[in-house]
């Protein structure tokens, strides 16, 4: 019950700083990103595939959000 | 079907892809990639296309498909069977959604081969928040697996797949980007090879041991979670970084760590070179050899399942090719991967030694991992 309570107000003060939020880093200052290199996933064709020549071959699994995930097979 | 338990985990992953870059779509590209995996007495070649469109502002629609010629020769398959060769054919289609800050994505894959076929349906949001410094997504798979088996046609097995995960991205500094993922995936049903055997001591073998199908528990419930940065450097070349953290209901535990750099030259040459480190323990019902037949209720002797450490290094480069002058091609590229991987198992011994049961040399190899394709944007 305590734990919820906590997750509920957490909640209400997330939502109720969405609006109030100044992004620190302005949109000018965020060229870099712009920059293929900096992509999180430039290839995801080829990404998908390398993420499952593992998920073949390990235990682990999942997770895999930052550079997409794995299509094919081994 | 070397793993079959694994493949459609990639049809869940698949459908993860699209959603990663929320409130902006998808460039319109279409990839032709040849891959290539040596390694182990395993050969695995074949192609893969992915084709994204965007239409009236908001969609994008894609289509993936990818082929698997599989000719095996393993350790488990040299020991316990015969060599064997097989294709795998996989589709999918995505369409992505864009209102406002919010990115909605569904997919549906399928994967077919002699003994496993494996459909899977998936749904992605996510939402740009805080003047786009953050995007936040969830995500849900559901995958229903056949599992069948060569030579007997009476054996027919369900598999079914439930993929939870959230994903937060969010822009650091002018300079860093910072990623955390969560996933949990249960699994119900037929989970282990129907092909593959455990090993125990069998003092009336000649060999001194013997072998019995593996026993698998019917369940399995993962959870993983990992933390990645991208950094931009100040002469123009990116650093990138992950860990991960892994742990699941039949014992395992593992971690990854990835290290990445990326490095321009020129306005048409982009190299990368990296380096990834694999750990895991166990399974709980794991054993190289146990000490008799129907020694416990589960029983596996799959590598993949073992304790083992692999590390990866990685080179590639991409190459922007001139214009040809046609007007609906707006850039192309060439690219070329390759992977070094090596494996060496702490617990899973290599029995064409031969000897005294048990003090075999473990196992390990290299493998070898090629892609090779080509990108073009209109």
């Amino acid at each position: 019950m305590r734990a919820r309570t906590a997750l509920l107000l957490v909640a209400t003060f997330a939502a109720a700083g969405c609006g109030g939020v100044e992004p620190w880093v302005k949109p000018y200052e965020r060229q870099n990103f712009a920059d293929p290199i900096m992509a999180a996933d430039r290839n995801p064709v080829s990404t998908s595939y390398l993420n499952h020549v593992f998920e073949a071959r390990e235990g682990a699994r999942g997770a895999l959000g930052s550079h997409g995930g794995g299509c094919g097979c081994n | 079907m070397p793993r079959p338990h694994l493949l459609p985990l990639a049809l869940l992953a698949f459908s993860w892809a699209s959603p990663a870059g929320a409130a902006v779509l998808p460039d319109d590209r279409a990839d032709v990639l040849y891959h290539r995996y040596e390694g182990g007495g395993v050969t695995i070649d074949g192609p893969s296309l992915l084709v994204r469109k965007k239409f009236a502002e908001k969609y994008s629609v894609s289509a993936n498909y990818y082929v698997d010629m599989v000719s095996s020769a393993s350790i488990d398959v040299v020991t316990t069977a015969s060599p064997y060769e097989e294709q795998r054919n996989q589709a999918s289609l995505g369409l992505d959604m864009l209102n406002g800050k919010t990115q909605y994505s569904v997919s549906l894959s399928g994967s077919d081969e002699n003994d496993y076929t494996a459909s899977t349906a998936s749904f992605d949001i996510s939402q740009d928040l805080f003047g786009d410094l953050t995007s936040v997504s969830l995500g849900f798979s559901r995958g229903w697996d056949e599992v069948r088996k060569r030579g007997d046609r009476e054996f027919e097995e369900p598999v079914d797949r439930r993929s939870y995960r959230f994903g937060l991205t969010q822009i650091v500094t002018p300079k860093l980007m910072m990623g955390l993922a969560y996933e949990t995936i249960t699994d119900e049903g037929f989970l282990n090879n129907p092909y593959r055997s455990v090993r125990y001591l069998d003092p009336d073998s000649p060999a001194g041991f013997a072998y019995q199908p593996e026993v698998y528990p019917r369940t399995r419930t993962s959870n993983a979670a990992s933390l990645n940065a991208r950094y931009f450097l100040p002469y123009r070349a990116a650093l990138s970084g992950e860990y991960r953290w892994f742990t699941d209901t039949w014992g395992i535990d593992a971690n990854t760590v990835r290290l990445g750099y990326t490095h321009p030259i020129g306005s048409r040459w982009v190299l990368e070179g990296g380096y990834r480190w694999y750990d895991q323990s166990a399974a709980d019902f794991y054993s190289d050899l146990f000490p008799r037949r129907d020694f416990q209720n589960f029983l596996a002797r799959d590598k993949e399942l073992s304790t083992f450490t692999s590390h990866m290094l990685s080179l590639g480069a991409t190459y922007e090719l001139p214009s040809f002058g046609w007007t609906f091609l707006q850039r192309s590229t060439v690219n070329l991967f390759y992977d070094r991987i090596r494996f060496d198992y702490d617990d899973f011994r290599d029995v064409r030694a031969g000897g005294t049961p048990g003090t075999e040399p473990l196992y390990g190899f290299d493998a070898n991992v090629f892609r090779l394709f080509v990108s073009g944007w209109f």
